[in-house]
């Protein structure tokens, strides 16, 4: 065991944990802190695959932007704090059917040979301008209909929360 | 020693979790949670194959999915708020009508 695989241990399993604490916690304040750490884990993740941009991109935009914006609007709607219902067990049994299926499937497939060979990290890691350049080049297009994407999304934002929908 | 296997059972189980708290979840906000840790499994998943089969695509549909999240979150946070707004509400066993 070397550090690499001891911190994947750690963050992984550490990472599990948040995520059956997103989904377990009543209150929604609990749950999206928990997704906080989630996403820290997932950036340390990333980093231990040597995928050094897209850590930061993690840790910016999710971990930053994006959990922002869930605790504001958690803050703004104000739900009552741990409304007390009963488990419902019908959708208990629904989760567990259609999670247990998919870590079947999961497992069918990941016996594959052709998966397990994959064994030794090929080449050298790859660096910010391996991941940037063909942004400028070969996904140039892909690009601009993002940037138009996130004018639409912006535009729609503003039109949703205006009072009355006229 | 880590290998490819390993970075695609912890994206395979993050991803189960997720479905699991979109079906078990009435709570609009933790089922929309949860469909954000689905995404970043699918992430996970993709920036493990560009490691280990050293294709940087990969890493390029990654920085597009994260973008697409953001925008998703944004409008999709947008439509939860102008629903409370109506019907008091983010119970999806309340909000049963498309009628406003």
């Amino acid at each position: 065991m070397n550090v690499h695989d001891i911190l994947f241990w750690v963050f992984s399993i550490a990472m599990l944990v948040c995520g059956v604490m997103v989904i377990a916690h009543r209150n929604p304040v609990n749950s999206a802190m928990s997704l906080v750490l989630l996403f820290a884990f997932m950036a340390g993740l990333f980093v231990l695959l040597e995928a050094f941009f897209l850590a930061t991109i993690q840790v910016l935009v999710y971990a930053g932007a994006v959990m922002v914006l869930f605790l504001f609007v958690i803050m703004l709607l104000d739900i009552r704090a741990s409304v007390l219902k009963r488990l419902r067990w019908l959708g208990l049994v629904g989760a567990l059917l259609v999670s247990g299926l998919l870590v079947w499937e999961i497992q069918q497939v990941l016996r594959q040979p052709a998966v397990e060979s994959a064994v030794e990290a090929k080449g050298l890691a790859l660096g910010l301008s391996d991941v940037v350049k063909p942004l400028f080049t070969q996904y140039m297009l892909p690009v601009q209909l993002t940037a138009l994407l996130l004018l639409a999304a912006m535009v729609g934002v503003v039109l949703l929360s205006k009072r009355d929908l006229q | 020693m880590v290998t490819l296997n390993h970075y695609l059972w912890v994206s395979g189980l993050l991803f189960a979790l997720g479905i699991a708290g979109i079906v078990l979840r009435r709570n609009a906000l933790v089922i929309f949670m949860a469909l954000e840790m689905n995404l970043n499994a699918a992430n996970l998943a993709l920036v493990a194959f560009a490691r280990y089969n050293h294709v940087v695509d990969a890493q390029v549909l990654v920085f597009f999915i994260i973008a697409i999240a953001a925008a998703e979150v944004a409008v999709g946070l947008a439509i939860i708020v102008a629903l409370f707004r109506r019907k008091q509400t983010v119970s999806v066993d309340e909000l049963n009508s498309m009628r406003l």
